[in-house]
């Protein structure tokens, strides 16, 4: 039996499920298509903002081990001149089928309305709202996916500025109950969740004494992360079992893939991963997915979405008849 | 990789705006592939390798990180990620290398590996004026044929590399065409190495940040230099 990766997201119809992560190579049309063409079914750009930025100095990003630490600091031309690149990288995609979701951040509930709108003018499929970058701190403060009543003033503000393109709001790993956050966004208006941004972490050089990372501290991603993105995955699907999910978070093969959408995601981020196999990494876990999928008799990615919630099914042949009673024993 | 820690072997002062260090760590690279050098609290830039036994790093003042690099005396720590990138490929017995600016310095590298391997090596050596060229007579006194260019005509042919380049193209004589330079430089460089059907391996400059091939800032034309470049191949029209 062939299988077909084509994902219902929202309105969408992805040619695959998996996604081009924000923040991993979406600073040009030719990249984002680039992604689109191993197999993204859609990609998301790199987060822009209301005014340029140019980013935190070096070092932005290490490998550690066991996983990567990065604080790039949102590095982006600016809303008005992101528009042109999202129109390029739209016209680009549409042969290829593969969808546009545009990121964006801001520094106050309001500029997340008016940033929305401008990258509106570009028509990307999908708006996607970074309330959840953990390296911009010190000028920004807590994000606003800290709490669920700064991440819903958010989402309604996104909602209001532009109510006819669908938003998906990317939520952070390191709070209490993330499930909470996801229904108070939901209720506010989100269509979908993105989960998970980087986890907070720190590397410090020993010979130096040093934070190795300009900004001090940074998002974990990689495989170090890939546990917590599901277990969040899992939470937020339960807690909203009806919207539709990207799982990103530390997947770099396809049996990840595979455990993410388990855990419940509709669709499958991918980041770090083109450090960890090269460029080649998308095909790659597409081509691993597909192939796992046909070898457990499986014809789509949503035969197992959500398995990791329902009780195992054994194949037992029919209880054997009691045992006759044996009489004459003690 | 995490950055480790070396220190400051020897510092050469090689023009007015430019020194070479010479750095206590030793590794295998090609020349072409760079390193990311740090100072805690400072900043992290790439540097193209000048050598990698020892590991060697020409460094022109540029801004306050290449300045404070131009202060540090023999002894002082600095840390190292490298080598990383893809550098040149030897292909050809007949070369030409050109180099504009302070791109010299990934030549002088490579120049020292051809001429190892038996391979002729001509060199056009391009800057704005004459106190800005580079590794002149290092290059003449390893035997490499080296031809000088000078916008200002303080030294060598008035005017651009290319001016240079284009009759040792059009002879015909060129197995490869190596370039590392300034952008405008590469990109007249690769017209003209599609024009005379000579195969080019041109080094791109750009900013890293992340090193690793993600987050997109060094982009060229689709390609990530800090992963796939710096040296990209230019192939010859069919």
């Amino acid at each position: 039996m062939d299988v077909r990766l084509t994902t219902s997201f929202l309105h969408l119809r992805l040619p695959t499920p998996l996604v081009l992560a924000s923040g991993i190579w979406g600073t040009s049309a030719a990249l984002l298509v680039r992604a689109a063409q191993a197999g993204c079914g859609a990609v998301t750009s790199k987060s822009c903002g209301p005014e340029p930025r140019r980013g935190h100095v070096n070092p932005t990003c290490l490998d550690w081990g066991h996983g990567l630490l990065n604080a790039i600091g949102l590095p982006n031309p600016g809303a008005e001149a992101e528009v042109a690149v999202l129109a390029a990288a739209r016209a680009a995609l549409a042969p290829l089928g593969s969808a546009l979701i545009a990121s964006f951040f801001a520094d106050t509930v309001a500029n997340f309305g008016r940033v929305a709108a401008v990258l509106a003018r570009a028509e990307p499929d999908l708006l996607e709202a970074n309330v959840s970058c953990p390296n911009v701190h010190s000028e920004f403060g807590e994000p606003f996916a800290a709490r669920a009543e700064s991440a819903a003033a958010v989402t309604a503000a996104i909602k209001e500025a532009v109510p006819h393109i669908p938003l998906i709001v990317k939520l952070a790993p390191d709070v209490p109950d993330i499930g909470r956050i996801a229904q108070a966004v939901v209720a506010a208006g989100a269509d979908a969740i993105c989960a998970i941004n980087t986890m907070p972490g720190m590397i410090i050089d020993l010979e130096s004494g040093q934070p190795i990372l300009a900004n001090r501290r940074g998002g974990i991603s990689g495989p170090a992360l890939l546990p917590i993105a599901l277990r969040c995955v899992y939470e937020i699907h339960q807690a909203v079992p009806h919207v539709p999910i990207i799982g990103t978070g530390g997947v770099t093969t396809g049996a990840d893939a595979v455990a993410m959408l388990m855990a419940g995601a509709t669709a499958v981020g991918v980041g770090s991963a083109v450090y960890y196999r090269g460029p080649e990494a998308i095909t790659l876990i597409r081509d691993e997915l597909t192939a796992w999928l046909r070898d457990h008799g499986h014809t789509s990615p949503e035969a197992v979405r959500g398995l990791a919630h329902r009780e195992p099914v054994y194949d037992l042949p029919p209880s054997p008849p009691p045992f006759p009673a044996v009489h004459g024993a003690e | 990789m995490l950055p480790q820690a070396t220190r400051i072997e020897a510092v050469i002062s090689e023009n007015a705006r430019t020194r070479t260090l010479v750095l206590a760590a030793h590794w295998q690279a090609e020349p072409g592939q760079f390193l990311l050098a740090w100072l805690p609290r400072h900043d992290e830039k790439p540097f193209s390798l000048v050598d990698d036994d020892p590991v060697t790093i020409t460094v022109a003042a540029v801004g306050p990180f290449t300045r404070l690099l131009h202060r540090l005396q023999p002894g002082t720590r600095l840390w190292l990620r490298g080598p990383l990138g893809r550098g040149f490929v030897l292909r050809g017995q007949r070369l030409l290398l050109v180099g504009g600016g302070y791109g010299v310095a990934p030549l002088w590298f490579l120049a020292r590996r051809a001429m190892a391997a038996g391979a002729a090596v001509t060199a056009v050596i391009g800057a704005r004026t004459a106190a800005e060229l580079l590794f002149v007579t290092r290059l003449a006194a390893m035997g490499v044929h080296s031809l000088v260019t000078t916008e200002d005509g303080s030294l060598g042919h008035k005017g651009l590399v290319t001016d240079v380049v284009e009759p040792l193209l059009a002879a015909g004589t060129v197995d490869t065409l190596y370039g590392c330079g300034p952008h405008g430089m590469l990109v007249a460089l690769a017209r003209l190495a599609q024009r005379y059907g000579v195969p080019a391996q041109l080094s791109w400059e750009a900013y890293m940040r992340c090193g690793l091939g993600l987050c997109g800032s060094c982009e060229h034309e689709g390609r990530l230099l800090c992963l796939e470049g710096p040296v990209l191949s230019v192939s010859p029209e069919p």
